[in-house]
This record gives structure tokens, sequence and C-alpha cells, in this order.
């Protein structure tokens, strides 16, 4: 991608050159924010089980050594094998030896958005180790070369015709074909002969349970299943925050997770792994890049309760007009933007910034992540850490002085008045951002401080 | 009962008819209303974007302008939740805590505080209402879409008290309308798209008028209404509650 010098302003322009593709993704992702609205409206209880999963993983994050602890125990006696990462580059690296160490070159994947924040499709194709993604959004994605554009929807950002141009390209469909049906069939086929074929899976972690040792990992496809329970070696990659304390607690997490992703009821597939088959491995890699370091930001830890349901991207007005991608980042959105500084503050110091605080991020959060309170605290942040553009720290600079002092505010309000009613092109051209699609309000005679002190 | 009228910068230098119709209505209902002369700004502008170590400044002038009332009310809630949230002074901190308490929004003013139950006002014409986030998911106005929770609405239920007002439906009753502060200018594409989305969903409905808590986000939508030609005007929700047509 040619993204990375481009802030999300300048790619979320990009975007907005063609109107109608942002008026159809908008709609898209709305009524996935509505089918949201229907499913979670049928359960009384909702605003319980948010407040129930919110207080578990405030539990699970003050804990977390703990949990994890009891989970690697509790794994090995099922006979799972633990690793543990303390970054990207030593995740990639064990997955690699592990495929080098049985003499393994190809790799099915299912979904799992720490592979992407580790890049390890990349590493591991760098490494001559061919990966294919099974999950049907991420294999598109993959096809055209594009990272992910969402969460749960990698894909959301095509339209059925560019997957049927995809398809013909790779798949060897019927040019011009984009019947849904027929391009499903097409993956399925092909996916099928990749299943059979791979002798090393990896997956995702939705939910480890350190109570009994086994994870869950949550599919509409079954395509975790297939790789998995085909593969000699199963390795899952999860995040140190995945873990849950009891099983029990699952039946509060996958009511809320798939009503809050797509409206459904449940995933298709929730399927638990507790210990490998005869002759055949399962490794759990247990991955921090970055995560203690946010438990330890004390504004910020409870952005670790995110169980990746993508409610807050659907529902953000500003991601649906401005496409994933603008993110620059594997996880985008709402979310994405208060844990990315945490990885790179000066490289994603305008995500914060991507937000109008509007607030409905937080409300849909199934774990109640105060998304766009966390907004504003990376904002200020990122300025204390010197990341602010020089112009606006100049523009703010003044604007304080102005501010603090009734008669510079009086002066330059009525300045500010008689530019505009005398010389409107000092402020109405092509420099002024507002006015660029936006008339400026037409300055009245007086102020109302003016207008207060005559009549009162 | 003394009422601090706190004005924010903008709706004073742009917006005077929003703040005299919130004092003349204020007035009407008996309240001991003044307007303190130095005062300013809340500090939003500067904070939102990251500066909040520079309304120092803003804080000091508003905590003096207004720590003698027994209550502040002021048309607009993105501002009034800046204060609520954010104000400090390290020299005046219990008139600082004591004035995060007695801040409202009008609207909020008049249902919770005066609790008004019937209004002198008359305004027939079909009103599109703009729900402004900071007053409704900031200040709790009015119940949000997300949320699984009963319905109710305080800048709704005193636009039932108007007589000849027809309140038109919206499509997404409570969605952004893009204005955001600094926001409108630095994601300049963004910004002006979900405020032509918005403002098309009150237009497609017929409303004549749009109007809402913040004027801010009229300006914004008003911005891209006269842009477009539209005849469809924006206005307070304290223009309407105050006038007689």
């Amino acid at each position: 991608m040619s993204t990375e010098t481009k802030d999300h302003a300048a790619l979320a322009d990009d975007f907005n050159k063609d109107e109608d593709r942002v008026d159809w993704h908008d709609e898209t992702l709305w009524w996935i924010r509505q089918k949201r609205d229907k499913a979670v409206n049928k359960l009384p209880d909702w605003e319980l089980l948010r407040d129930t999963a919110s207080a578990i993983k405030d539990n699970v994050l003050s804990n977390l050594s703990v949990y994890l602890q009891e989970f690697e125990a509790k794994a090995q006696n099922n006979g799972i094998i633990i690793h543990w990462a303390a970054n990207a580059e030593m995740h990639n690296k064990i997955v690699l030896d592990l495929l080098k160490a049985k003499g393994i070159r190809q790799m099915v994947k299912s979904k799992s958005m720490l592979t992407e924040e580790c890049h390890l499709n990349e590493y591991l194709e760098n490494n001559n180790i061919e990966v294919i993604d099974s999950d049907l959004g991420e294999r598109i994605v993959q096809l055209a070369k594009e990272p992910p554009s969402h969460i749960v929807l990698p894909c959301i950002h095509k339209k059925k015709e560019e997957i049927g141009e995809l398809f013909h390209l790779h798949l060897g469909t019927d040019k011009g074909n984009s019947d849904p049906q027929y391009l499903t069939e097409t993956a399925r086929q092909h996916l099928r002969n990749i299943f059979i074929t791979r002798r090393a899976s990896l997956t995702g972690v939705n939910f480890a349970i350190a109570q009994t040792g086994e994870f869950v990992v949550c599919t509409n496809e079954g395509n975790a299943d297939m790789g998995a329970h085909l593969a000699d070696i199963h390795i899952a990659s999860m995040g140190v925050e995945k873990i849950i304390p009891e099983r029990k607690h699952l039946g509060v997490f996958l009511r809320l997770l798939t009503r809050s992703a797509t409206g459904q009821p449940i995933t298709t597939y929730s399927s638990h792994y507790s210990k490998p088959r005869d002759s055949k491995e399962i490794h759990v890699i247990i991955v921090d890049n970055g995560r203690s370091k946010q438990l330890g930001r004390a504004d910020f830890r409870n952005s670790l309760k995110c169980i990746r349901c993508g409610a807050c991207m659907n529902t953000c007005p500003v991601y649906r007009r401005s496409g994933g991608h603008s993110y620059h980042n594997a996880i985008s959105g709402p979310i994405g933007a208060i844990l990315a500084p945490n990885l790179d503050m000066e490289k994603f110091a305008d995500l914060p910034f991507a937000s109008t605080l509007c607030g409905s991020c937080s409300n849909v959060c199934p774990v109640k992540i105060d998304i766009h309170q966390q907004l504003y605290k990376w904002r200020q942040v990122i300025v204390q850490n010197g990341y602010a553009p020089a112009a606006k720290k100049a523009a703010m600079k003044l604007m304080s002085i102005t501010l603090s002092s009734p008669f510079l505010y009086h002066t330059s309000g009525k300045a500010g008045r008689m530019v505009l009613r005398f010389a409107p092109f000092a402020v109405n051209n092509r420099f002024n951002p507002w006015f660029k699609q936006r008339d400026m309000p037409a300055p009245p005679d007086q102020s109302f401080g003016e207008w207060y002190a005559k009549n009162r | 009962m003394k009422v601090g009228l706190f004005i924010p910068c903008y709706v004073d230098q742009f917006y005077p008819g929003a703040a005299i119709a919130t004092l003349q209505l204020l007035e009407k209902l008996g309240v001991d209303v003044s307007y303190p002369k130095n005062q300013t700004c809340c500090g939003q502008p500067m904070a939102n974007s990251g500066f909040a170590h520079l309304t120092g400044g803003c804080d000091k002038l508003f905590t003096e302008s207004f720590r003698h009332f027994d209550y502040i009310v002021a048309p607009s809630g993105s501002c009034v939740l800046h204060i609520k949230e954010h104000l400090h002074s390290t020299e005046n901190a219990d008139d600082a805590a004591s004035i995060r308490n007695k801040i409202y929004e009008l609207s909020s003013f008049l249902t919770d505080i005066l609790q008004v139950e019937s209004l002198p006002a008359r305004f027939p014409f079909k009103v599109g209402v703009h729900q402004s986030c900071h007053g409704q998911r900031g200040l709790y106005l009015s119940q949000m879409s997300e949320l699984v929770a009963p319905g109710f609405s305080k800048p709704g239920k005193l636009l039932n008290m108007v007589e000849g007002i027809d309140i038109v439906q919206l499509n997404r009753p409570d969605e952004c309308c893009g204005f955001g502060g600094t926001f409108c200018v630095a994601e300049e594409a963004v910004s002006v798209k979900m405020g032509k989305d918005r403002v098309e969903d009150h237009l497609s409905h017929g409303a004549e008028y749009i109007t809402g808590v913040d004027m801010s986000c009229l300006m914004h939508m008003e911005g891209i209404l006269r842009r477009q030609g539209s005849k469809v005007k924006v206005i307070h929700l304290a223009e309407i509650l105050n006038s007689y047509q």
C-alpha cells in the first residue's frame, strides 16, 4: 500500500472522491448496525449482560498473570504446548520454527487479527512459507493484496463485481459473473482442496478459559475447524487479554459477541479446543506485543477488554464514511484509534483525532470500553509528547491568548465580523477548509454582549 | 434563585438571536438572570484538539465570572458538557467543583429545575430535531438509540408544549452531524459528508426548520444548506420556545 505517508484526513479525502461509493459503504455498515439494534432489543437484559461482561474483564485485567498461569498449567495438563511471545517478532519466529521443525512449507489460517497485527503472512512468505487465509473475506483481500478494512468483515469495502473480477483472475471463474452463490461455491471448492492438503493450521483465539485450559474459536464458516481438524499441527495465537476465568463466563460473552458484531444470536460455529487428538499437536502462543504496556496506562488499560466484535466500527459515522484503510492500521475504527497509539504514538498520532467524539462507539461496546473518552485522552497525550503539527500548536496558542482576555476576545470578535461583512474574500477562499463546501455564517450587526450592554 | 447566563463564544459572535431568545425565555419564566460580561469561552476548542493544558486562562475567567450564581445556564449541550467534565481551577478549586455541579444546558434546566409544564409558544412549521451528541450522549438529554432502555427526551418534551409544531421523523434519529469542533476543518471531507447526509435526512422528511440544543451543529448544517441554496433554516431550540408565530 502507498498509504504509509498519508494521515487519516488525507486518506479519507481520497475515499470521499467517489461519493456514491461512500454512500454504499455507509449504508452497508448502517444496515449491520440496525441488525445489531434489532437483535439486542430482543434481550431485555442486554445492558445487564454488558455490565457483567465489563466486570468480568475488569477482574481479568486486574489478575491477568494469575489467570494466564492457571490457563498455562491446565492447558499443559491437557497436552497443549504453550509458548510465550513478548512481541510480534517472537510470535512470528515461534510459528516459523514450529513449521520448519516439521518440514512444512504450506499453512492454512483462519481469521486472526493478532496475526494481522504481527504481519505474520508477510514474514512467513519472506521465509518461503505459503499461507492461505480460509475466511472468505480474508481470502478475498489476500487475493487483492490488501489488508482487511474491518476486523469482522475484512472485505466490506469491496463490491461483489470487484470480487467477481478477482476470482476470475485468480480462481478461474467466468469473466463478468459476480453472482454471490457462484463465487461462494468456487471459494468453497478452492478452500476444500487447501484444507485437505495442508499439514499445519493456524487459528486465532476468541476466549481462553483459565479454569479448564481450553480455548474457543468463533467462526461463521467453520473454516477454523476444517483447518484444525485435518492438520497435524494446530497453532493458536492469542493476545494475553483473551483469557476469561471460568467456562460459565462464556455464556455472557458468546451472547454478546455476535449480536454486537452482525446481529446474529450466536456464531454458526463456537468451537471448543481442549486437547490434541492422538499423534496431533496443539500449540498456543500467548502474545503480549504492547498489551502489558497498555495495561500500565491507567487511562487506557480498559481498551484491553475488547472482544473484537467490530460494533464500534459499524456505528462510527466517521468510519462508515472514511473506510477501514484510512486508519492505516490492522485494527481500524474507534477501537483501532485507541489501541494503535500504544504501539507507535508517532505513526498513529492522527487516529485519535479522526473522531467527532460523538460517543456512539462507547454505547454499542459490549464490554463498555469508554472509547470516546479515551480518544479525548489520547489527544492530550499525543500533544504532550510533541506529535502535534507546528501550525496547530501556534494556532492553539493564539486562540488560548485571545480567549483568556475579555478585551482581546471582544476586539478580535468584532474585527472578525467586520472582515466577514466588508471583506468576505479574505475568509471565503480556497485556503479556508470550512468554506470549501460550506458557507460561512452571516455576521450579525452586533454580538450578544454588545446587545446586552445596550438593552439590559 | 440567581442564574448566570453563559453564552458560548461563537453564539455570542454569530448567533446573538439564540442568546437573546434564551435570556428572554428565562425572564419570561420569572428567573432572575444576568450575563457576566467578562466571560469568553469554555476552552473546549483547545481541549478537544489535545491542548487542554492551554485552557487555564479560560478556566480562570469562567470560574471568576460564574462562582456567585446559584445556577449557570447555557444554550449549548457541548459547552456545558465540557465545563462539567473539565473545568478546573487551582486558585478556586472549590468554586470550580461547585460550578461543575450547578451548570445546566437550557432544556434540562427548564425540565429538571424549573419543571416547566407549559409554555406560551406557537410555531406552526415542520421541524426536524437534531440530537447534538454531547447533549444527548454526554448530558443524557434524551435516550440513545444504541441502548436497550426506555425512551425520553427533554428537548422533545418542551417542543411538545409548542402550539402548532409538526415534528418530522428521521431515518437516523441520533447520528452525528460531523461538526466535531476542529474536526470540521481538520477532517473536512468526512465532516462535510456527514453534514450533507444529516441535512438530507431532514430535507427528505419535509422539514422547514432544523432545530437543536447546540448552535455549533446547526452552524455546520446551515453552511451546507446555504451552499446547496436550500430555503430550509436552522433555529436554536430557545428561539422556538420563545416564539409565538
